[in-house]
């Protein structure tokens, strides 16, 4: 899978937790832009860990702070 | 002139939460987090603002610490040890009482190795953080206590936490670590902030069939769960597949003081690696006789077990019955904890509840599941049947006043 379809899966994944409606780019911030708390971010993980099969660990979760570089990681990830 | 109150500097981060306690404050509240106990009359009575009070937030479940037994052994100790022993365990830090304490726990868990720590939260600190290493992963629990947290912070290990409780979702995470790497689950046996046990039984049979090790934090289930009060892993068959019981001795034994059991034949290692552990002075002479003491007096301790449990039963149905939210719908430890709409509420309460002469818990986010604000009680094996009536009629009264119930 390529970049644009691993952003366009994520991007499904994320409307259930974009309650402001946000329009979702690659610099859209989760904590500052999107205003997600940590049990939100973590149910959120929880979601794109399992559409991909993958781990997110917290020490990687740390370096991801927006739209962008989470899809990078997620294409990555899944190697 | 600057106003150093109005200048950013590295204090400014913590100006949300100067503002939201000097809103609370400023209503004329007592500070919850702020109580001083000005004597202390028995494990379950201290004079709180000059008025007698019944505690029930302390952790000393057993109530072990006015024990005539444990006493004895502390003011032994200090006539015969001195005050301290001003150095590390590795060095001119391991007295008798030490080497007593820790055959104290081998005998009361019926394992090869006990590590005695300065306190609780330096043996989750010390042991995690040293045993899972770069390349490794640590799966846990997203509700583990701070300790726990800290400890993985501190290592160089891949942290991934599942869902509280949730056995499928950490079966899908430890299913995603790469072959090879080094795995370490980590659980508690009663997780504090409700009150409520883990299903270990299953999470650890998941967590073996993965080749992962297993750590248990029983802190606040020792003296008191399973048949010989080893705890939550004891009480449910599977202590024999734990690798590593992290404990305390700052609630049912009624000191301070952490430990980490083990039968792993490599544990004693541990003494020279763990930094926690190294650089730190060990404990003082009177408080390892007194744990020892303890920990050997909890061994026969059935009766005391029994009657806790007959307050934990009594209290939840108590206040489940006068309409108020609870953690947990059946008792399942020695903590109960009653949910406060908000942390205003909640706060009054608190207060209103020193006033009725009970003291209890405030605890709030961050330490708190889900933003939650909670009123969290600890009984004592202590505390009469009659206490707990009282206790019941306080929250009643206190409830009401607050508009809770």
């Amino acid at each position: 899978m390529d970049r644009a379809a691993t952003s366009a899966r994520i991007a499904d994944l994320i409307a259930p937790f974009n309650k402001k409606g946000i329009a979702i780019t690659d610099t859209v911030t989760f904590a500052g832009d999107l205003e997600w708390d940590s049990l939100t971010v973590m149910d959120f993980v929880a979601a794109i860990e399992d559409e991909f099969d993958i781990i997110i660990s917290m020490n990687q979760q740390a370096e991801i702070e927006t739209y962008g570089q989470l899809v990078d990681a997620v294409t990555r990830l899944r190697g | 002139m600057t106003d150093v109150l109005t200048q950013t500097d590295l204090f400014s981060k913590f100006d949300p939460l100067i503002e939201q306690r000097r809103a609370l404050l400023s209503t004329g509240l007592t500070d919850p987090f702020n109580l001083v106990m000005e004597r202390v009359l028995s494990p379950t009575e201290a004079i709180c603002n000059g008025r007698p009070t019944i505690l029930l937030g302390t952790y000393n479940y057993m109530g072990m610490t006015f024990d005539p037994d444990v006493i004895a052994a502390g003011k032994q100790a200090l006539d015969e040890f001195g005050s301290g022993t001003t150095g590390s365990r590795v060095l001119n830090g391991t007295y008798a009482g030490h080497r007593a304490v820790e055959d104290a726990l081998r005998e009361f868990y019926a394992m090869d190795h006990a590590m005695v720590f300065s306190t609780g939260y330096q043996a989750n600190l010390g042991i995690i953080s040293t045993i899972a290493g770069k390349g490794d992963y640590i799966v846990l629990d997203i509700d583990s206590h701070a300790s726990i947290w800290d400890g993985c912070k501190m290592g160089d290990a891949e942290v991934v936490p599942f869902k509280h409780n949730d056995i499928e979702a950490m079966e899908k995470r430890l299913r995603r670590i790469p072959e090879g790497a080094g795995k370490l689950v980590v659980l508690e046996g009663v997780y504090s902030m409700l009150g409520d046990i883990a299903p270990l039984k299953e999470m650890i049979a998941v967590a073996k069939a993965h080749g992962a090790m297993v750590l248990v934090d029983e802190a606040h289930s020792m003296g008191f769960i399973g048949p010989n009060g080893r705890g939550v892993a004891e009480d449910q068959g599977v202590l024999d597949q734990v690798d590593f019981v992290i404990g305390t001795f700052s609630k049912s034994v009624g000191t301070v003081g952490g430990f980490c059991v083990s039968n792993h034949p490599k544990f004693e290692i541990m003494r020279l690696v763990c930094r926690p552990y190294v650089f730190t002075a060990s404990l003082p002479p009177s408080v390892v006789h007194t744990a020892a003491t303890s920990i050997r007096k909890l061994m026969h301790a059935g009766e005391k077990r029994a009657h806790l449990w007959e307050n934990s039963r009594t209290l939840h149905a108590g206040l489940i019955a006068r309409g108020f939210a609870l953690g947990t719908q059946t008792p399942q430890s020695a903590i109960i904890s009653v949910i406060m709409p908000d942390l205003e509420r909640g706060a009054a309460m608190w207060e209103a509840l020193l006033h009725e002469g009970l003291y209890v818990n405030l605890a709030r986010p961050p330490a708190t599941p889900a933003g939650m604000t909670l009123l969290r009680c600890s009984l004592c094996a202590e505390h009469t049947a009659e206490q707990v009536q009282t206790i019941i009629g306080m929250f009643e009264r206190a409830g009401k006043a607050v508009g809770i119930i």
